[in-house]
């Protein structure tokens, strides 16, 4: 199985690059797997990883696009509620790069 | 997507979560056909009323807890959620005990709702 | 002999079978076949009465799971997976009811 090294420890990711357990995630390996992808992390973004964690959380799941899109709406307000703000911030989709991000799994019915 | 007319899907839940794969083989197809704009009603009978109770732990049995998840389906706007009274009460349990709104209803109105769906998938 | 039962008394006659055919020794519930324990189910009252000729036992760790722990019915003991182990062990025999 693939591995990134961060601070001289090394985690397990799948093919793809997200991490096998979600347990081992901590901001570190956040900006790692950031960097890799290209994304410049900042306090917008930290704002929708932290979002998705916390679904997580609650949820069990990554949620698809179009309901993170909605709830982050919902609670953080429509000017930040829309994929041309996410996908700003995430050009390859929220899904897709903040999920690798936040150490959650690939959303459940993103191909 | 190719714009089409909604078809009626409902899924029939009729196993318990852990002993076999099917309630959580369910809620993953349930929660990737929720993209497509469907009509979905989630029907809950059998020993398929125990995906819904409150207060699972499943650390011991070292198996996910997927029942939170079933508290995202609004987000998906999976909101017809249907439970056979009869069901319930032969196990001890209420509405009460569910980790959901659902609507309660008798096996001749969830027979009635069935007959309306133009697809139905069995778990 | 100890008896052990993994399947929902509303999905599979498994516990039906065991309780007309054991004579007498343990019966652990293991797996679905915990809900059989459950109070004010439709095998509520079998187990109750299985229980004066029976010890029965259930598998804490799945009860747990199925979030049932609060509502077994009387006569049944919980344990863990050490204690599943010590009733094996401390049988001469085991007969799964599949």
């Amino acid at each position: 199985m693939p591995t990134i090294e961060v601070n001289g420890k090394s985690y397990e990711t799948d093919e793809e690059g997200y991490l096998v357990n979600l347990a081992d995630w901590n901001e570190d390996i956040a900006n790692h797997i950031a960097k890799v992808e290209n994304v410049d992390m900042s306090q917008s973004h930290w704002e929708v990883v932290n979002f998705l964690r916390k679904y997580y959380d609650e949820y069990q799941i990554a949620p698809a696009v179009r309901v993170l899109t909605k709830a982050i709406g919902k609670q953080l307000g429509p000017e930040k509620g829309n994929s041309q703000y996410l996908y700003e911030l995430f050009p390859y989709g929220p899904a897709k790069q903040a999920c690798k991000i936040a150490g959650l799994p690939k959303p459940t019915g993103c191909v | 997507m190719t714009e089409g007319v909604a078809k009626k899907f409902m899924f029939v839940n009729r196993t318990a979560p852990y002993g076999t794969i099917y309630a959580l083989e369910s809620l993953e197809v349930v929660l990737i056909s929720a993209a497509f704009d469907q009509d979905v009603s989630l029907v809950f009978v059998d020993d398929g009323v125990w995906q819904l109770k409150k207060g699972q732990q499943t650390k011991g049995i070292e198996t996910k807890n997927f029942s939170p998840t079933y508290r995202a389906l609004e987000g998906y706007d999976v909101e017809k959620l249907y439970v056979e009274r009869e069901s319930l009460e032969s196990r001890g349990l209420t509405e009460d005990d569910l980790l959901v709104d659902v609507n309660v209803l008798s096996s001749s109105e969830l027979g009635e709702l069935m007959a309306e769906q133009d697809v139905v998938l069995s778990f | 002999m100890l008896h052990i039962v993994n399947k929902s008394p509303q999905e599979r006659p498994s516990l039906d079978a065991c309780l007309r055919i054991a004579e007498s020794g343990s019966i652990l519930l293991i797996e679905d076949a915990v809900y059989a324990a459950v109070k004010g189910s439709a095998s509520a009252g079998k187990l109750a009465e299985a229980a004066k000729k029976h010890r029965i036992y259930v598998l804490l760790p799945d009860v747990e799971a199925r979030a049932i722990a609060d509502r077994l019915v009387d006569g049944v003991t919980g344990i863990d997976y050490g204690g599943f182990v010590d009733l094996v062990a401390d049988h001469r025999a085991c007969q799964s009811w599949l």
